[in-house]
């Protein structure tokens, strides 16, 4: 890795450019600019005290995340190897500049030129980001007691209520999502849990790609093409 | 502003009323015939008002004391065998109810025609309904004038604004998705303010040079300064709300564009507001220095903040009196509607934009009145809202077709065309120019056919007419030809565009509208994205749309919602509520299909809880799912429609036999369900497993008669009449679709003597007075507590296929 401090448009960025803007399934017609990786490793260098790497406590002292109810997620998220795209497994303890900048990525907005084709990648890239999300033991599917977790956290800033409430919700999504994928079902067969086919049915018409996206990564989006 | 009277002429007005009425009352059965039989109908109804004016109700006041004396007359004359000058036993005075008697004619006249327009079949689906109608009005107009008659002024601006307009911008107000709507702020206002702003400048100014070089030929033009060009530009520039929502709702759009084309019509008001009035004002002068034009957009901020300021207010009102209602269900719609009415006025008294106002208002009150209010005012509110602006909307096209015929045209062929031409041009030069700039800006960007069909959603309708009849004719006498180019292009753009919208959407294959209703899961993600977002922009550190959000968001459940919600449900979160929603709208979906005939249509499999539980623990769900988790009120809620409904009338049925219902009138689709024996087995499981999943107690199947019942029966039926002191309790018949509350009550009440008397309930023929049975044992207190149950039914089954639960 070495220092990044330097500015904009140096060498340094463009491997991590390159890195940053190719989804594994299309060509490279967009990226995260030069100018918005300098802006993204400024703040890496005031979150991680001008250190090399991030470490989980570094993100816990973020002060406006203290009140996000899915806190935790999102954490984990940074720190989790499936979304760097080098079909790892497990989860590190701290993450460098590329990590960070990596799991930024997948927050970019599509490109107005996208062909229906790249399209599909980019939201099969987010829902994938969110399935790795809820399936935190990595085995392909999200169990019920997965998608629990899941809403309890959501609503754990509910207090009891919330708590309480949150099962009987996630039952009645875990409800929805076998019948909508599975359709008939004898009583003796058994739903294991949300595959990743699944989980695309799911949010057919949830149309991720226009909404998982993040104002900050929209600047200058056609920089980087090739 | 002007409201046209005149003197009624008795004589003949008696001779049409007498001949027409009845006719009046066989026309609704003949209605839905054929077109013949509809132009018939049209032609009484002409006979009927001819001749006539319609005004205002406050206006008829003075008209109808002059009659006073005879009604006394009336009021003692019936019933008396006596000669004609002592009393006359049938007397005419159709100038006393004239006023409201017209009124009605005329809504009725529009109902009808929306009626009938549905019943041709494929008319619907080619022509759009505003076109129709607006041929309706031509029609009515030109046979009224063709009967030699004053066509009334219909269109009258008053009639308008104060009472025609309202109910449609509240409709879109209080429905508005916020969402989407919030979300498109920033690219809506760009296309109201500076859309509207270049074309009324555009417009009128090439209008103004089209004017001067014509001086040749047209005398006409010669003399059109430069202001009165650019008020006509503002008013003919702004697209109409009515006129877009009447096409838009058909064409069944995406949400995107629909709320962009939408909004603008909307947020457009303040500039139209602004613009009018200052060129109004200006033109009288001639000049407009530098410093008007400052004032002008100081005036703009102030028309349009303004407005929403003094919506919002009235909305806080009304959401924090919606807060006490609990105790007077009855009249918690009305709060909805006179305070939304009277941010409307207050707003149009100060010249504010009340179209704003009334936006502002809605969208505000609305979650705080939705978690007030009962789940019949919600219903009530809504269908009450649709049918004013179904209604008003039909009137409006209605009365623009009349009012085309009536008005003193002057027309001038280069004015226009030009005219047309400019508002095309002017329309698509703006909107490609700022998306151009708005796409810059926006993470999803608008693609060219968006842009097409924003353009050319660009429809004018009655504002603008309206606007131009305001126009006094001493300052502008080129208000004829103004008034003729405005309803030119109304019928233009409503006509040509509106019709051809439809084909061109389906031509460019436009994304429409996904018709699939919200899921849970959708909205868990919906949540979780949210989060997710604010939680990755913190970790940016940039404070963008979701971070303030997320702190808007919370400062509204922190203090906001407290003081505005009743009880526990402002502590609810958003997810809860949601799912709260739909658990209810399952269960009512549920007991209104009788439990098996049909299942909610959310759950289309066979896939039950057993499916998904993990199989380590099994057994124990029932217990750890049962009600604990549900806040008290709601739990009760959902409870007493599955118990008064499901569970209690099941019990019933269980402890007597089903065979001596065979005599039961609505035992007639029994048969059907003996062949459908099996099919019931498999749905009893399922029905176990949705009680289940309902969070209730499993309880076994309905009966088939219970179902065939309830289906066959309208729901709504609500014939138990309280007022009766000698007889105490009101037995409800168990057979009838009654509001669920009422049955539960007396279940309350009376659990021991149910089992005796069922079997009777059940074989009594059902008619209005038949639910009332008598029970001596029980006191005036179940009365009383009965009284209050009838005031607030509660949710009953009447939900309808258009969700109107769900956000």
């Amino acid at each position: 890795m070495g220092a990044l401090q330097s500015a904009p448009g140096q060498p340094e960025y463009t491997d991590l450019a390159e890195k940053t803007g190719c989804p594994r399934f299309s060509p490279c017609v967009f990226s995260v600019s030069f100018e918005q990786i300098a802006v993204l490793h400024k703040r890496f260098k005031q979150l991680s005290h001008n250190e090399e790497t991030l470490r989980r406590d570094h993100f816990e002292k973020i002060p406006d995340l203290a009140c996000n109810p899915i806190r935790a997620q999102i954490i984990g998220a940074f720190f989790d190897k499936r979304n760097y795209r080098q079909n790892g497994e497990g989860s590190v303890e701290e993450i460098g500049f590329e990590e960070f900048l990596v799991v930024m990525s997948h927050f970019r907005p599509p490109s107005m030129h996208f062909t229906e084709e790249q399209r599909e990648g980019i939201r099969r890239e987010k829902l994938r980001f969110l399935f790795n999300m809820h399936d935190t033991d990595n085995d392909g599917t999200i169990t019920l007691e997965e998608y629990r977790h899941v809403v309890e956290e959501l609503l754990s800033r509910s207090g009891a209520l919330g708590k309480e409430t949150a099962k009987s919700i996630a039952d009645a999504a875990m409800l929805e999502v076998a019948s909508i994928s599975m359709g008939h079902m004898e009583p003796d067969e058994f739903y294991e849990g949300i595959t990743f086919e699944h989980f695309l049915k799911l949010l057919d018409g949830f149309e991720i790609e226009s909404k998982m996206n993040i104002r900050f990564l929209n600047m200058d989006t056609a920089t980087m093409c090739k | 502003m002007r409201c046209v009277r005149r003197a009624a002429s008795p004589q003949g007005q008696y001779q049409s009323s007498a001949a027409a009425s009845p006719d009046d009352s066989a026309r609704p059965a003949g209605s839905g015939r054929s077109l013949p039989g509809r132009g018939l109908l049209l032609l009484t109804v002409l006979v009927l008002l001819e001749g006539t004016v319609f005004r205002l109700g406050a206006a008829s006041t003075p008209d109808v004391s002059g009659h006073d004396t005879k009604d006394h007359h009336k009021a003692t004359a019936i019933g008396h065998n006596s000669t004609k000058k002592a009393f006359p036993v049938l007397d005419l005075d159709y100038g006393h109810i004239q006023t409201p008697f017209e009124i009605s004619l005329w809504v009725l006249l529009a109902s009808l025609m929306k009626l009938g327009f549905h019943l041709i079949p494929r008319l619907s689906g080619i022509v759009p309904e505003s076109c129709l109608l607006i041929v309706v009005g031509l029609l009515v107009g030109g046979l009224i004038k063709i009967a030699g008659e004053k066509v009334p002024p219909v269109l009258d601006s008053r009639l308008f604004f104060l009472c025609l307009l309202p109910p449609i911008i509240l409709d879109a107000g209080y429905f508005l998705p916020i969402r989407p709507f919030m979300e498109n702020l920033g690219t809506i206002l760009i296309f109201a303010v500076v859309g509207t702003l270049w074309n009324a400048f555009f417009i009128g100014g090439l209008l103004y040079a089209v004017c001067q070089i014509q001086t040749g030929n047209s005398s006409e033009l010669n003399g059109l300064g430069l202001l009165p060009c650019l008020l006509f530009g503002s008013i003919i520039s702004a697209v109409d709300p009515v006129a877009v929502l009447a096409v838009f709702e058909e064409i069944h759009i995406n949400e995107l564009l629909h709320i962009l084309v939408f909004g603008e019509s909307l947020l457009n008001d303040a500039v139209t507001v602004v613009l009018y009035h200052l060129f109004e004002e200006y033109s009288g002068v001639g000049t407009v220095t530098v410093m008007d034009g400052f004032l002008g957009i100081i005036s703009f901020l102030v028309v349009a903040l303004g407005g929403v300021l003094v919506g919002a207010i009235y909305g806080i009102l009304a959401a924090f009196t919606s807060r006490f209602t609990s105790h007077t269900r009855v009249i918690e719609p009305l709060f909805v509607f006179v305070y939304s009415y009277i941010a409307y006025l207050s707003a149009e008294m100060f010249h504010l934009s009340g179209i704003m106002a009334l936006i502002a208002c809605g969208a505000v009150m609305r979650p705080y009145v939705e978690a007030n209010i009962s789940h019949k005012s919600h219903t009530t509110i809504k269908y009450f809202l649709k049918m004013w602006s179904s209604v008003s909307e039909t009137l409006i096209f209605i009365f623009l077709g009349v009012a085309t015929v009536d008005g003193p045209h002057f027309w001038n062929w280069t004015f226009v065309t030009v005219t047309v031409i400019l508002c095309l041009v002017a329309r698509v030069i703006g909107v490609v120019g700022l998306t151009y700039i708005i796409n810059k800006f926006r993470i999803v960007k608008l693609t060219t056919k968006d842009q097409f069909i924003i353009a050319y959603g660009g429809l004018r309708g009655a504002i603008a007419f309206s606007l131009g009849f305001l126009l006094k004719e001493d300052h502008f006498p080129e208000r004829n030809m103004f008034l003729t180019a405005i309803i030119t292009v109304i019928f233009f753009t409503v006509f040509v565009q509106g019709m051809t919208i439809k084909p061109l959407v389906e031509l460019l294959a436009v994304k429409k509208k996904q018709e699939a209703k919200r899921s849970i899961n959708e909205e868990i993600h919906t949540q979780f994205l949210d989060h997710l977002l604010t939680g990755i922009e913190d970790i940016c550190g940039h404070y963008g749309h979701h971070h303030w959000k997320d702190k808007l968001n919370r400062f509204n459940k922190k203090y906001v919602k407290k003081c505005l919600i009743a009880g526990e449900r402002s502590k609810e979160p958003q997810l809860i509520a949601f799912y709260h929603k739909m658990e209810m709208k399952q269960a009512i979906q549920l007991v209104e299909s009788g439990g098996g005939v049909k299942m909610p249509s959310a759950m289309p499999s066979t896939v039950s809880m057993q499916n998904i539980q993990p199989k380590k623990l099994p057994p124990p769900k029932t217990v750890e799912r049962a009600l604990p988790q549900l806040p008290k009120g709601r739990e009760e809620e959902i409870r007493k429609i599955l118990r008064s409904n499901l569970q209690r009338t099941r019990q019933r049925l269980h402890s007597y036999n089903r065979h001596t219902l065979v005599a039961d009138p609505y035992e007639d689709g029994f048969d059907k369900f003996i062949l459908k024996k099996q099919k019931i087995i498999e749905l009893e499981n399922k029905i176990k497993e949705m009680n289940n999943y309902l969070t209730v107690p499993a309880a076994p199947t309905d009966s088939p008669t219970m179902s065939r019942a309830r289906l066959a029966s309208d729901p709504q039926a609500f014939s138990v009449k309280p007022d009766s002191d000698s007889v105490p309790i009101i037995q409800v018949d168990l057979a009838s679709p009654q509001s669920p509350d009422t049955v539960n009550v007396m279940d309350e009440f009376r659990r021991a003597d149910q089992e005796e008397n069922q079997g009777l309930m059940m074989r009594c023929p059902r008619g209005p007075s038949e639910p009332k049975k008598s029970e001596d044992t029980e006191g005036a207190r179940d009365q009383q507590k009965l009284m209050r149950c009838l005031s607030d039914p509660g949710p009953s089954a009447d939900e309808d296929e258009d969700e109107p639960f769900l956000p």
